[in-house]
C-alpha cells in the first residue's frame, strides 16, 4: 500500500513538471517567434532593475497598502515554497515530515513561519476577491476582463485559499493525531495557526483523523502540481516572467522611440544614391501587422502582461471614452500569439489563418486614439510596453497600408513640403523676429 | 532687438554659444509665438549670445514618427542634422518638449549629436546663476499657479523639478493637480493627435485636463509645452473661464516678471 502511494506520487510528479516543461517550451517557442532585438548590454543595471522592479516590486508602491497585501501574497509564496520541497520528498521517499528529526527545534519555528505567511495569504486573497468583486474598481469591472480573464483572476485567489487551507488543515490534524500519539506522528510541538482549528476536529476517531490528513496532504500538492500547470494559461504567468521582463526592460529615456534603420538606410540612399549597395535589396515590410513582425521584448510583454489594468486606468484616450485600452492591446497580442501557437502545434508549422494581430483582433479606432504619452509605460509595475506595440501597429498601418485619416495626410504632406505641419510658407518661419520689439 | 540667425552669425564670424530651436508651434502659431518672443527677449536680456536658424529650421518629424509615418520622420531627421552639423552645432535650447525629446533622444543615432536643453532648464540655470533676477513684487507674487506637466518634458525626460523651481522663484504659491509629475494626465496633443479630430469618446482629454487644473482654484496655469498651452486654453475656454484663469508658458511669466 506504501509503495503504491509512493509510486502514485511519483507519477504525479513526474507527469506534472513534464507537462509544464512541454508548455514553457511552447511558449518560449512563441516568444522567440518575434523579431530578433539585441538586449545583452548593461547587464548591472538589468540586475538592478530586477532587483527593484520585479523583486522590490517599486511601481506597486505607488499605491502603499495594496503594494503590501500584494508582497504578502508574494513573499508568502515563495517561501512557503520551501515547505513545499518537504512535501514533495515526504511523497517520493514514504516518509512523514522527513526534516523534523533534522531540524529538531528549528522545525517548530520555522512551519510556524510558514503558518503565519500562509494566514497573511488567505487573509489578503479574500481581501483581494472581495475588491475585485464588490468594489467596483473601474479596472476590474471593465469589459476588458469579460468572460475567461474575469474567472480566471477569481479562480486563482480562490485556488490559493483553498491550498493555504489546506496545509492549516493539515498541521491541525496532524496536532490531533501526535496527541493521540498516532504511529508515524511524531511530536512537532504546537504550530501557532493551526492550533487554533483543533478544536474542529476534537473527538473525531485517528482513523478520521488520518483520513483528513491524509487527503488534504494529497489534494494540497496535488493542487500545486495542478496550479503549476494552470500557470502557463492564466495571467498568473506574470510571478515568473515579472523578473525576465524586468531584466529586459527598456533603459533608454522613455520617450526614445524605437529606430527603423531599414527606413534611416532608404532615406539615406534615396539623398546620397552613391551610399546605396548594388543590390541592396528592399524592406520586406514596415511596421507590425502581425505578432512576427514583434520583437520578441513584446511578446514577452504580452505574456507578462496580468491584467491588472493599471495601465488603462492611467490612459488619457480611456479615461476620455476612447476604444483604446493598453490592457486590451497585451491581451490581444497575447490571444493571438495563443492561436498562432496553436496553428503551430497543429501544423508542425504556421499555416496562413488569413488572421493578423492588426484588424482582426486591434482595430484601427484603437490605434488611432494613443497620444503617445507613455502613461501606460509608467504605469506599469511589470514593465510592459503597450506603446511600443500600439507605434509598430501605426507604422504598418501608414506605411504598408496608407491608412491615414485625412487631416494626418494633409499633415504629412505639409511636413513634407512646407516643413511644418501647418500649410504655412517655409519663407514665413522667422516672420516674428521682425516683431520683435 | 536683433535676432540672429547662424547664416548671420557665421558671416559676421560669430559663433552662438546655443542655438535656439523655435519649432513649428514657436514659428507660426500666434499664441506660441509669443512664448518664443519671451524666451527670445529673456535670453537678450541676460546676455545669452544665441542664434536660430530661420527658414532653414524645419519639422523635427516628431508627429509623423509617432501617427507611423517613418519615412518622412527619417526624411526630417536627415535633413536638419545637414543642417546643424552643417553649422557645427554643440548646444541647442528648445521650447517644445517635442522638439526637445526628439533632438536629445533621436537625433544622436541617426548621426546628430548635441547637447539638448529645454528652456525651463536653461531659465533654472540662468536664474540659479543669478543671471536672471526677479522684480520685486512681480505679477505672479503670491499668486496661485498650477503647473501641468507636459508628457514630453516629465515621464519622457524625467524633467519634473527645473519648471517648478522656476515657478518658485516668482514668489508664487505653487498648487498640484491631483495627477501630477509622473502620474500627470497628458493634454491630449502627443502622438499627432494635436493635428486630427479626436476618436469617438465620452469628453476630451483637454477639457477633462483642464478641468483639473481649475480645481486647484489657481489663477494661472503654468504650461512648458506650446502644444499644452493651445490645449489647455481651449479646455479653460471651455468652460468660460479664460477672463479668470490664465494658460501662460513658463518663459512668459519670466519674461513678464524680471528685471
Amino acid at each position: 500500500m506504501q509503495y503504491l502511494q509512493q509510486a502514485l506520487f511519483v507519477l504525479m510528479a513526474i507527469s506534472a513538471i513534464y507537462l509544464f516543461a512541454k508548455k514553457v517550451g511552447e511558449i518560449r517557442r512563441n516568444i522567440f517567434l518575434g523579431k530578433s532585438l539585441d538586449l545583452s548590454d548593461n547587464t548591472a543595471i538589468r540586475w538592478k532593475n530586477v532587483l527593484l522592479l520585479a523583486m522590490g516590486q517599486k511601481k506597486m508602491f505607488k499605491n502603499i497598502p495594496v503594494a503590501l497585501m500584494h508582497f504578502i501574497i508574494y513573499a508568502g509564496f515563495i517561501i512557503i515554497n520551501i515547505e513545499v520541497l518537504e512535501i514533495v520528498l515526504d511523497g517520493i521517499l514514504g516518509t512523514h515530515r522527513l526534516f523534523l528529526p533534522l531540524l529538531s527545534k528549528v522545525y517548530n519555528w520555522l512551519i510556524n513561519i510558514f503558518e503565519i505567511l500562509a494566514l497573511g495569504v488567505l487573509v489578503v486573497c479574500v481581501i483581494f476577491l472581495a475588491r475585485r468583486n464588490w468594489l467596483k474598481l473601474k479596472r476590474f469591472i471593465s469589459k476588458d476582463l469579460n468572460g475567461w480573464p474575469k474567472t480566471d483572476a477569481n479562480f486563482i485567489l480562490i485556488t490559493e485559499i483553498i491550498l493555504m487551507s489546506l496545509f492549516l488543515v493539515m498541521n491541525a490534524t496532524d496536532q490531533l493525531l501526535q496527541q493521540n500519539g498516532a504511529a508515524h506522528y511524531s511530536s512537532t510541538g504546537s504550530f501557532i495557526v493551526s492550533s487554533s482549528l483543533m478544536p474542529l476536529f476534537e473527538g473525531l476517531s485517528t482513523s478520521t483523523l488520518i483520513g483528513i490528513e491524509r487527503t488534504a496532504w494529497w489534494i494540497h500538492i496535488g493542487g500545486i502540481f495542478a496550479f503549476l500547470n494552470y500557470l502557463p494559461y492564466s495571467k498568473h504567468l506574470h510571478i515568473a516572467l515579472a523578473f525576465p521582463n524586468a531584466y529586459y526592460a527598456k533603459l533608454d529615456s522613455i520617450g526614445k522611440m524605437k529606430n527603423m534603420p531599414e527606413v534611416q538606410n532608404e532615406v539615406l540612399y534615396a539623398m546620397q544614391p552613391e551610399l546605396a549597395p548594388a543590390n541592396a535589396a528592399p524592406p520586406a515590410s514596415f511596421g507590425a501587422k502581425d505578432v512576427f513582425d514583434l520583437s520578441w521584448k513584446n511578446l514577452l510583454d504580452a505574456y507578462s502582461c496580468t491584467e491588472c489594468g493599471r495601465c488603462t486606468d492611467e490612459c488619457p484616450a480611456n479615461i476620455t471614452g476612447k476604444l483604446l485600452s493598453p490592457r486590451k492591446i497585451m491581451m490581444a497580442t497575447r490571444d493571438r500569439l495563443e492561436e498562432v501557437g496553436k496553428n503551430i502545434n497543429q501544423n508542425q508549422s504556421f499555416i496562413q489563418d488569413n488572421k493578423s494581430l492588426l484588424h482582426d483582433y486591434i482595430s484601427v479606432e484603437e490605434l488611432r486614439a494613443c497620444t503617445t504619452c507613455n502613461a501606460c509605460v509608467e504605469a506599469c509595475p511589470v514593465s510592459i510596453s503597450p506603446l511600443d506595440i500600439i507605434v509598430e501597429l501605426r507604422r504598418s498601418l501608414i506605411m504598408e497600408e496608407s491608412n491615414a485619416p485625412q487631416e494626418w495626410n494633409s499633415t504629412f504632406s505639409n511636413i513634407e513640403n512646407n516643413f511644418a505641419p501647418w500649410k504655412f510658407s517655409p519663407d514665413d518661419r522667422d516672420n516674428w523676429v521682425s516683431e520683435m520689439a | 532687438m536683433k535676432i540672429n540667425t547662424m547664416a548671420e552669425m557665421i558671416a559676421n564670424g560669430e559663433t552662438p554659444e546655443i542655438l535656439f530651436w523655435v519649432g513649428c508651434a514657436g514659428s507660426f502659431d500666434l499664441r506660441a509665438q509669443k512664448i518664443t518672443k519671451a524666451f527670445a527677449t529673456i535670453l537678450t536680456k541676460v546676455g545669452v549670445k544665441f542664434a536660430i536658424l530661420g527658414k532653414e529650421e524645419a519639422c523635427t518629424g516628431d508627429p509623423a514618427r509617432r501617427a507611423g509615418n517613418e519615412f518622412l520622420f527619417q526624411m526630417m531627421a536627415y535633413q536638419n542634422i545637414q543642417v546643424l552639423n552643417g553649422y557645427n552645432i554643440k548646444k541647442i535650447v528648445t521650447t517644445c518638449p517635442h522638439c526637445f525629446n526628439t533632438l536629445k533622444n533621436e537625433y544622436p543615432e541617426l548621426g546628430g549629436t548635441y547637447e539638448v536643453i529645454h528652456h525651463t532648464t536653461l531659465l533654472q540655470e540662468l536664474i540659479n546663476e543669478g543671471k536672471i533676477i526677479m522684480k520685486e513684487g512681480g505679477s505672479f507674487k503670491g499668486k496661485k499657479i498650477s503647473y501641468h506637466d507636459s508628457c514630453y518634458l516629465g515621464r519622457a525626460n524625467d524633467i519634473y523639478e527645473a519648471p517648478r523651481k522656476v515657478l518658485e522663484a516668482l514668489d508664487a504659491e505653487l498648487i498640484e493637480m491631483k495627477r501630477c509629475r509622473t502620474n500627470g494626465l497628458c493634454c491630449g496633443a502627443g502622438g499627432a493627435q494635436m493635428f486630427k479630430e479626436d476618436e469617438p469618446g465620452t469628453s476630451r482629454i483637454n477639457m477633462d485636463r483642464a478641468d483639473e487644473a481649475l480645481e486647484t482654484g489657481a489663477k494661472f496655469i503654468a504650461a512648458a509645452c506650446p502644444f499644452c498651452n493651445t490645449m489647455m486654453s481651449d479646455g479653460v475656454k471651455n468652460r468660460e473661464k479664460e477672463n479668470e484663469v490664465a494658460v501662460l508658458d513658463i518663459a512668459e511669466m519670466i519674461a513678464e516678471s524680471m528685471v
